[in-house]
């Protein structure tokens, strides 16, 4: 079986690996050792600053820093970080265009036995509607490190959703190769494309295998950055497949779903079937009894899959 | 400072001030829409700042070392964009399109369009913590240039403004100065009947910050409290100065109304023709 790590784990991990730049600065609201800016901060105490439970002023002290050329990232869990500080995101970060990254961590229902509170199901929805943000949700422990990298190179608001659940490892580094912006295909196929991002991307490529079984062709993509979105490869997926599955750990009103949706129904409408969670709010429990509960699983992507090419056959 | 030397200084403050609040008068007339109450209440402050405090280079604005400024009360844009123009960052000619469809002059300050404005602002609250953060940076790099904020006082209603206050008193940050702009009255009416923020001073001091009163339209005052905040080490200052919203035209003094609104042309004539008349004594004093 495949090794098992956590997005956050391999963030921290990265902005350790990639630290010695001195023009970044972290940042983190009284969670790094959640977040795992605590990797970073023992390696380079000097440029980790523990701004308090206080997410907002956290956020705009960011963008005062980012203003006289520091690279900053700013961390915490994702509803805070999405939601208490959306304002402070908008006008302090995105509205100047200031190069602050924000690690999002506890994204999604996965974050398990906190409960609704602390699981963040609608900041993709939330952050990619903010002009001059980029939107990031790797799949894996090697994206992840990436995403990091491409985050420092990038100049602007850089969005990094990321995960408290270990998650398989689903990619090689040697032969891996990761743009901004730009899916990738992970298997081809012919009867239906499956859009997935996060831990969803894994699932989904068991969903292919269990299709597969089916005698079913699915093309798999991780759609790692939602926002600019690969409209091409959407385009040429639904030219090529006739039909789409999107697989988030997210509300399907705004998320990942609608941002194929819109590209789709803008210039090559085909049936879109989404797999997320149903407006409504999360629950305590273990991850993976969480996932089931919500409908979050390879099976519920296979059905999805199924029902897509039914209506592409209408 | 000899006397005679601090006497100029201060004619020549007085008469830049009231040119700036020629511009803002003209600025908030031709936009039809601004605010031109605490525009005119900080405008001594501003003047101090740019024409004998701060360390910047209208030829060069994104110059590294520059001291920086933050209009965490960003409404007042009028104000400060009157200053940098007179300080030679943009042409004067340009102020009066304020807020036109096809200026670069925002209703709310712009760091990207604005050449000399260092942080954008306008959501309350927020400035302040963009301040906290540049102050940051600047020790972090060993570097020596000072940071400089102004808050309003209704803005003090901000939560987001306490946490930046703790932080910086939490970091030592000695290179930061603020300034409340204490004019006692916000959209509403007066502060203290809207939801009261004091004692201000009390609660600056609790919260870790040295503080020095000054009457906000005194330049000397304002200038010797900025010369006791470079010598204050270990801890942010807080100038809270007494104001007088709408300061320098009568009937906009002291008057709730005029926090977010434009004279009229007639109201406009009025204002241009008392600072005018100001200015002409200042001339022959
Ligand atoms: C977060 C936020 N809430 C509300 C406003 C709208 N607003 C603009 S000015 C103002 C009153 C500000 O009063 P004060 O801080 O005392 O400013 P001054 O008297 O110096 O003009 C308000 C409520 C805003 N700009 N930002
Ligand atoms: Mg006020």
């Amino acid at each position: 079986m495949a090794q098992k790590i956590a997005t956050r784990e391999a963030y921290g991990n990265a902005l350790a690996e990639f630290g010695a730049d001195e023009r970044i600065v972290v940042l983190d609201a009284d969670l790094s050792k959640s977040t795992k800016t605590e990797t970073f901060k023992k390696k380079y105490p000097e440029r980790f600053f523990n701004m308090g439970i206080a997410e907002g002023n956290m956020m705009a002290v960011a963008a005062g820093m980012a203003s006289c050329g520091k690279i900053v990232f700013a961390s915490t869990f994702s509803v805070f970080a999405s939601q208490r500080a959306c304002e402070q995101i908008r006008n302090s970060i995105c509205y100047p265009n200031l190069n602050v990254k924000i690690g999002a961590s506890h994204a999604g229902i996965s974050v398990g036995e906190d409960g609704a509170s602390h699981q963040a199901i609608e900041d993709i929805a939330i952050m990619r509607s903010i002009p001059n943000m980029t939107v990031i949700c790797p799949a894996d422990a090697v994206s992840t490190r990436h995403a990091v990298k491409a985050a420092i190179e990038h100049d602007g608001p850089v969005f990094l959703r990321l995960g408290r659940l270990a998650v398989p490892v689903i990619y090689d580094e040697s032969n891996f190769h990761f743009e901004l912006g730009k899916g990738i295909t992970i298997s081809e196929g012919k009867d239906v494309t499956i859009i997935a991002t996060g831990l969803m991307v894994s699932m989904a490529i068991e969903a292919g295998k269990m299709l597969e079984e089916k005698g079913i062709s699915a093309r798999i993509i991780d759609m790692h950055t939602i926002k600019p979105i690969d409209k091409e490869l959407i385009i040429n997926s639904a030219k090529e497949t006739g039909a789409i599955v999107t697989a988030e750990e997210h509300t399907v009103m705004g998320g990942l779903g609608s941002a194929v949706a819109e590209v789709l129904s803008e210039n090559y409408p085909v049936p879109v079937k989404m797999v997320g969670i149903m407006d409504e709010f999360g629950k305590s429990g273990k991850p993976d009894a969480l996932l089931k509960m919500y409908g979050l699983t390879a099976e519920n992507i296979v059905e999805k899959a199924q029902a897509a090419i039914a209506m592409k056959n209408r | 400072m000899d006397k005679q030397k601090l006497k100029e200084l201060v004619k020549e403050f007085r008469k830049k001030a009231t040119i700036i609040r020629k511009h803002i008068i003209e600025e908030v007339y031709n936009a039809g829409s601004g605010h031109p109450g605490g525009s005119l209440s900080c405008t001594d402050i501003l003047t101090v700042l740019y024409f004998h405090e701060m360390n910047v280079d209208p030829g060069n604005p994104r110059w590294e070392d520059r001291d920086r400024f933050v209009l965490s009360k960003g409404h007042c844009a009028p104000a400060l964009y009157a200053t940098l123009a007179e300080k030679g960052f943009f042409p004067r000619e340009d102020l009066v399109t304020l807020r036109h469809a096809d200026s670069y002059l925002e209703g709310h300050p712009n760091m990207n369009t604005v050449p000399g404005v260092d942080m954008s602002t306008g959501s309350l609250g927020q400035g302040i913590s963009a301040a906290v953060g540049m102050a940051l940076a600047g020790k972090l790099d060993r570097k020596d240039y000072r940071v400089y904020a102004l808050l309003g006082d209704g803005e003090l209603q901000e939560g987001q403004v306490w946490e930046a206050l703790m932080a910086a008193a939490h970091y030592k940050l000695d290179n930061l100065v603020a300034f409340l702009d204490h004019n006692g009255l916000q959209i509403d009416g007066k502060i203290t009947e809207v939801m009261s923020p004091e004692v201000v001073e009390d609660k600056f001091r609790a919260f870790g910050w040295k503080v020095i009163n000054v009457n906000g339209h005194d330049y000397v005052q304002i200038m010797e409290a900025l010369a006791e905040a470079r010598k204050t080490k270990g801890k942010p200052v807080m100038i809270v100065a007494d104001t007088i919203k709408g300061k320098g035209v009568s009937f906009m003094e002291n008057a709730a109304g005029w926090h977010g609104s434009a004279p009229n042309k007639e109201q406009r004539d009025r204002a241009i023709a008392e600072l005018d008349e100001y200015l002409s004594k200042l001339e022959v004093e």
